[in-house]
This record gives C-alpha cells, structure tokens and sequence, in this order.
C-alpha cells in the first residue's frame, strides 16, 4: 500500500480466502432459516399432538399398582360412571358395580350424579375398528392389486386406461363424507341380499333358485368395509402400479421366453417381488380406514353395542351387524355428552389406545414387507 | 425335443414347395426357414424381404450396425415381438421345424418351449439358483423333487456352472458375478431342452475372461441346441460361428459360412463392414 496513513486505510482481511458477506449469501442464509423453522413448527405440532395424548392418555391406560395397566379399560365395554357418597365415603363407580353396591346396602337413597361412558372400558371399539381394518383392506387389496395388474400388465394403453386412470385420480380427491353418504346410499340403503322368498316392498330379482332382494345391507360390518375399501383404493392402485412398474422387465421377458402364460409371469415373477412396495404404502391406507370417522357413521358404526362382533346367533350375521369402532367412539364421547373431568379420561384413553392401535397395524406390515423384501431382492 | 410343434395338426404344417429363392446355403437340415419376411413397428418397416436358412445344431451369428434389425429378427424366431404393441409382419413367414410360427392355431407357449432365449440384459430371477433352472420345469407341471434335482444338475453342467455353484444352490443368484449371471441364464434357457436357443449379444456385458467362457460353452452347445447368436462383435462371430449373416438397414445383406464371409465377402457392404469402414 501506498499510504502512509493508517486510520485512512481499510481493515485488511485477516486471510486471503476470507469469505465476503454478500447479498447473495445474507439472503441464503434467511431462507435457510425460514426452512428450519417451517421444519420445527412441524415437530412442535407433532411433539404437541402425541404428548397431550401420551401423557393424559397415559393416566388412563397406566396404573400405580400391579399390573401398572388398566386391564379393564382394555377388556370391557362402556359403562355409565356413578359418582356418589354414601356413609361417609366417596364412590366413582360403573354401572354393574353400582347395581351390585345398591343390593348389598339393600337399595339405600342416595344423591348420586351419572355420566354415560364414562366407566368401563373401550374393548367392543377396539374389536370393531380391527374388525372393520382387517375386512377393508382385504377388499382393498384385492380390489386394487387386481386393478394395477390390469392397467399395468395387460390392458394396452388407451382411451379406456386414460379414462380409469383419471377416474382413480378423481376418486382420492373426494371427500370422506362423500365416501360415507355414497357407502350409506349404496351398502346401507340399496345393496342387495340373496333370499329364498322375494320381498315385495323392494326391488327384487328372480333367480330361479332364490331372490336378490335390494334391501340394502343395513348399517352393518360389510357396509362399512365396501365404504373404507373405496375409499383407499385409489391409494392402493396408485401404489400397486408403481410397485409393479418398478419390477424390472427382464423377468417378465425371461419367464415368457421360457414358456410362461403372461399370468404365470406375473404370479410368479412380478407379483411377489412387487408385495413389499404394495404393502409399504398400503400403511398409509391401514391408517386412514382406522381414522376415518365419517364414511363409518353412517354406515358401520353403532354408538353402543352390548354384544360383540362374534356374539352373533347365526355365522351370516357377523356381516350384517354394527360395530363400535374408535374413531367413532372418540368423537361420541367428545361431542354427543356432556363434558366434564370423567369423560376427558375416556376421551384421552381412547385415543391413546387408537394411536397404539394404528401403530401396532403399521409395525406388522412394516415388519412383513421386510421379510418379503428379504426373500425377494433384487 | 420337438413333441410340441409335431403335434400340430397337420394340415397347417406348410408344403415344402415355398422355399427361399436367393442364395441357397449348404445346410443339411434347416431348423428356421425365414421365408420373404417383412416385418414392422407400427408404420416403420424394420425387416425388408428377409430369406435365410438357419442350419440345426450349428451357430449361426447375426452381425451388423446397431438398428439394422438383428434383434428384430431374432424376436420373430420365438414371438417375443408379439409383447410390442403395434408390431406385426406384413408378408412371408418363419417356419421352424417346418411349421409356420405365425399360424393362428400354433400356441406360443409351445413355442416358446422350443425355442429358448438369452437376453442381452441377463436376467436371472431374484430366486435361489437352484429356482431359477427348475422355473421352467415347475411351469410344465413337473413336481417331482429328483426329477428336477437331475435336471437342474444337468443344466447347470451343461452350462459349465456347476463346479461353481453346486455348494450354494440354494442362495440367491443374485450372488453371481456378472458371467455367471449370463451362463445361469443358458443353463435356464437348456433345462427345457428346446431345439433352438436365442441369444441376443449375450456377452455385451461381461468383461472377457467371462465372454471367452461364454464362447466356449457355445461351441459345446452346439452339439445339441441350434444356435442363434446376435453380436456386435466380429471377433465373436468369427470365433463362435459357423455361418454368418450381415445386416443392413433392416435387409439380409449376405448370410455364408463365417469363414467365407470373414475373408471373401461377395457383397462390397459387408467388405467395408467387416474392415471397419462404416458401422
Ligand atoms: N420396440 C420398438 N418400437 C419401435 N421401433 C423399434 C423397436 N425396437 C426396435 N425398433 C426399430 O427397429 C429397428 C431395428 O432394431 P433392432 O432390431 O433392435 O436392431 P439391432 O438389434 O440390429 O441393433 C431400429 O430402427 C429400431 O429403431
Ligand atoms: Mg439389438
């Protein structure tokens, strides 16, 4: 430098690689933050949901004393809370407790208080949501991996494929409302049941050997599980082609080449290396049929059930009944009675226990894809 | 070997009088006949006219530029193009074994039994080694364990694999390194026993060590299987072949004895393909 003077001179970097703070550079680094915080605020909503859940739910489902878990809350059905004080002492109890106290203090009259639900358990909602589960997603599967193995194996392409492809794009965009009035409309109202004598007051079809009558399937198991079977088969078929369309198509060739039907191809060749990917995003769908709460209130789900799914006179009825389920009974709970400390604990404990529920459904598949991915790799 | 195609009714196998005009070749007995064959993707026409004979239990090399139709042809021999939309042949027929494969009343599945095929691209299936070979066997209906233990040793022997494998044939074969892919896939391709296998530059991919070993077990191959073998390489073909066939643009230019065609062409373009002067 040519000056001499020093106060006038500009501070010299302290390194020659020293790194110049740009515009370019202040900007990147404002909109890295915007993306961390955008990335926190969902883990902040996460960390808020499962922790309220976790730790009131927790009160409900988990005891001080041996076995540290309310097995009760587990196992039995609903009952209404009793709360009352009788000779000095101060009794929450259900309704069968309740009627068993009144016979061995000989009927006394006390000032007591009830909250319906409130005691008990919420075992006939978890049987009905694993019942409707199971049910769907087998409709659902077969349906929908039946479906990808059309458009994407056989069918050629066309107006007719573009036209389904679109359809199936439509069908997950609507509403699960939508889904639950089209299942109550269709399942519930009109569907039809096979019978040895017609019924008069509905559309009947002669068989020869018997009538279909159009009665409709009631609100009912099988109503509910064609309505959540629609409604996620839009996911299963989008995963299922993708599934398909990843298997390379070398196997499809070399098994033609040795003189496989095109059906024997895909049983053999496509169709179990493509299973892990089909089951891997069917989870998503898992979650969803145990979710959702309203294609079932119309067609599926009773408020209360004293018997459960399999305490049914004849086999055929198992179809043809209601069920409880866990969504449904959470949003019973929340919104159809009055609110107050006792009903929170249902509330809370139903959804811990829907939460278990949904995560133990998940962890299955995900533990089975990984066994089939095991076997099939490629 | 021929159960399938001999049982055909007899009244589609073709009159011997249609036999290909040009070039009569010196084969004792022609396994494929290609008689005038056109043949398209849609509107283009990939094949113009396409006559040979391809002589059983020899190896007969395709060579020629890349889409000059090699593949094209060769998919025709075991209907592997009927898997592409909008292919069709436009005039002539391939017989094998004397039959028209493109009658409607030949069954491709029995065809495809006859006529195996290898794939550029090896491909073996995701399953055991021992499940790759017995695949085709299982497809047949055979159930019997020693049946399908004695073929899946004959098969991979046949394929000079089993020295290698034969202690872990029950592990994936995806384990294979890349030459031993490709000869899992002819000993695939053989334990159907077909009359004819296909290969489609089998040897594109592997290092040479592994296409000097796949060259070989051609040249052991031939006693049994009619050989056909699309290349890119002259080299191979002068190696593994005993007839030659030069394709240009979708036309059979020349088809000879390997030897004759490597040292005096009769056609000026496969000259100047062979000495390296366009392709
Ligand atoms: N699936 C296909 N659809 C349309 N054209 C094709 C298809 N496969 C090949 N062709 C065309 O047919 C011609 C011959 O191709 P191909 O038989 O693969 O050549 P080669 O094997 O000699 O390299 C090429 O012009 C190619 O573009
Ligand atoms: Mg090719």
């Amino acid at each position: 430098m040519a000056t001499q003077d020093v106060s006038n001179m500009e501070v010299p970097p302290p390194h020659p690689f020293m790194r110049p703070a740009t515009a370019a550079m202040r900007s990147e680094r404002r909109a890295f933050n915007v993306f961390r915080m955008a990335t926190y605020s969902v883990l902040l909503a996460a960390t808020a949901i499962f922790g309220v859940i976790f730790v009131k739910g927790a009160d409900t489902i988990f005891t001080r004393e041996f076995p540290f878990v309310n097995i009760a809350f587990l196992i039995e059905s609903p009952e209404t809370l009793h709360v009352f004080d009788h000779e000095g002492q101060h009794h929450e109890i259900g309704d069968r407790e309740f009627r068993k106290y009144m016979e061995a203090h000989a009927n006394p009259t006390i000032a007591e208080e009830t909250y319906v639900y409130s005691a008990g358990g919420i075992f006939p909602c978890i049987v009905g949501t694993f019942f409707l589960v199971v049910g769907s997603m087998a409709i659902a599967l077969f349906v929908g991996i039946s479906a990808a193995v059309f458009l994407n194996e056989y069918s050629r392409g066309g107006r007719m494929v573009e036209l389904l492809q679109l359809a199936i794009l439509n069908l997950a965009g609507v509403p699960s409302i939508v889904f639950g009035l089209f299942g109550f409309g269709l399942f519930v109202l009109f569907a039809p049941i096979f019978a040895s004598a017609p019924d008069p007051s509905h559309l009947y079809i002669p068989l020869g050997f018997g009538y279909l009558n159009f009665t409709g399937w009631g609100v009912s198991l099988i109503s509910g599980w064609f309505t959540l079977a629609f409604m996620v088969l839009p996911v299963v078929i989008t995963a299922s082609e993708e599934s398909l369309k990843a298997v390379p198509k070398g196997f499809r060739e070399g098994s033609l080449a040795l003189g496989a039907t095109q059906w024997e191809a895909i049983r053999t060749n496509v169709l179990p290396y493509a299973l892990p990917g089909i089951l891997t995003s069917s989870i998503l769908g898992i979650a969803r049929v145990a979710g959702e709460t309203a294609p079932i209130m119309f067609t599926a789900a009773y408020v209360v059930r004293d018997r459960l799914p399999w305490q049914v006179d004849h086999v055929l009825d198992v179809l043809f009944q209601g069920v409880m389920a866990l969504p449904y009974h959470i949003y019973v709970v929340s919104s159809k009675i009055p609110q107050n400390a006792y009903t929170e604990r249902v509330q809370f404990g139903t959804a811990f226990v829907f939460l278990g529920l949904v995560l133990g459904i998940a962890l299955s598949s995900v533990i089975l894809r990984n066994r089939l991915r095991a076997r099939y790799r490629w | 070997m021929s159960s399938q195609l001999a049982d055909m009714p007899s009244k589609i196998v073709n009159p011997p009088s249609i036999q290909p005009a040009a070039d009569a070749l010196p084969t004792p007995t022609p396994m494929i006949v290609v008689d005038h064959l056109d043949f398209y993707y849609g509107k283009s026409k990939a094949l113009h006219a396409v006559n040979m004979n391809i002589a059983a239990k020899h190896v007969t090399a395709f060579i020629g530029p890349s889409g000059c139709g090699k593949s094209t042809l060769l998919r025709c021999f075991n209907r592997m193009n009927d898997l592409i939309e909008g292919t069709r042949i436009g005039a002539g027929e391939v017989r094998i074994q004397g039959v028209n494969i493109y009658d409607p009343t030949v069954d491709v599945i029995s065809l495809r039994r006859q006529v195996g095929m290898v794939f550029q691209k090896s491909n073996p299936f995701p399953k055991s080694i021992y499940q790759n070979i017995s695949y085709g066997l299982e497809l047949q209906g055979v159930k019997d364990k020693k049946r399908l233990d004695e073929v899946v040793e004959k098969s991979l022997r046949g394929a000079a694999l089993w020295d290698e494998v034969k202690d872990r044939l029950h592990s994936s074969a995806l384990g294979l390194s890349g030459g031993q892919q490709q000869r899992l896939c002819i000993a695939r391709a053989i334990a159907v026993e077909p009359a004819v296998i296909l290969m489609d530059e089998p040897c594109s991919a592997l290092d040479p060590i592994a296409t000097s070993k796949v060259e070989e077990l051609i040249q052991e191959l031939k006693k049994k299987f009619t050989i056909v073998i699309v290349t890119h390489s002259m080299q191979q073909a002068g190696r593994c072949s005993d007839m030659t066939a030069f394709f240009y643009l979708g036309k059979l230019i020349e088809m000879d004895a390997t030897q004759k065609i490597f040292t005096k062409p009769s056609q000026q373009q496969t000259e100047d393909y062979i000495t390296g002067r366009f392709g």
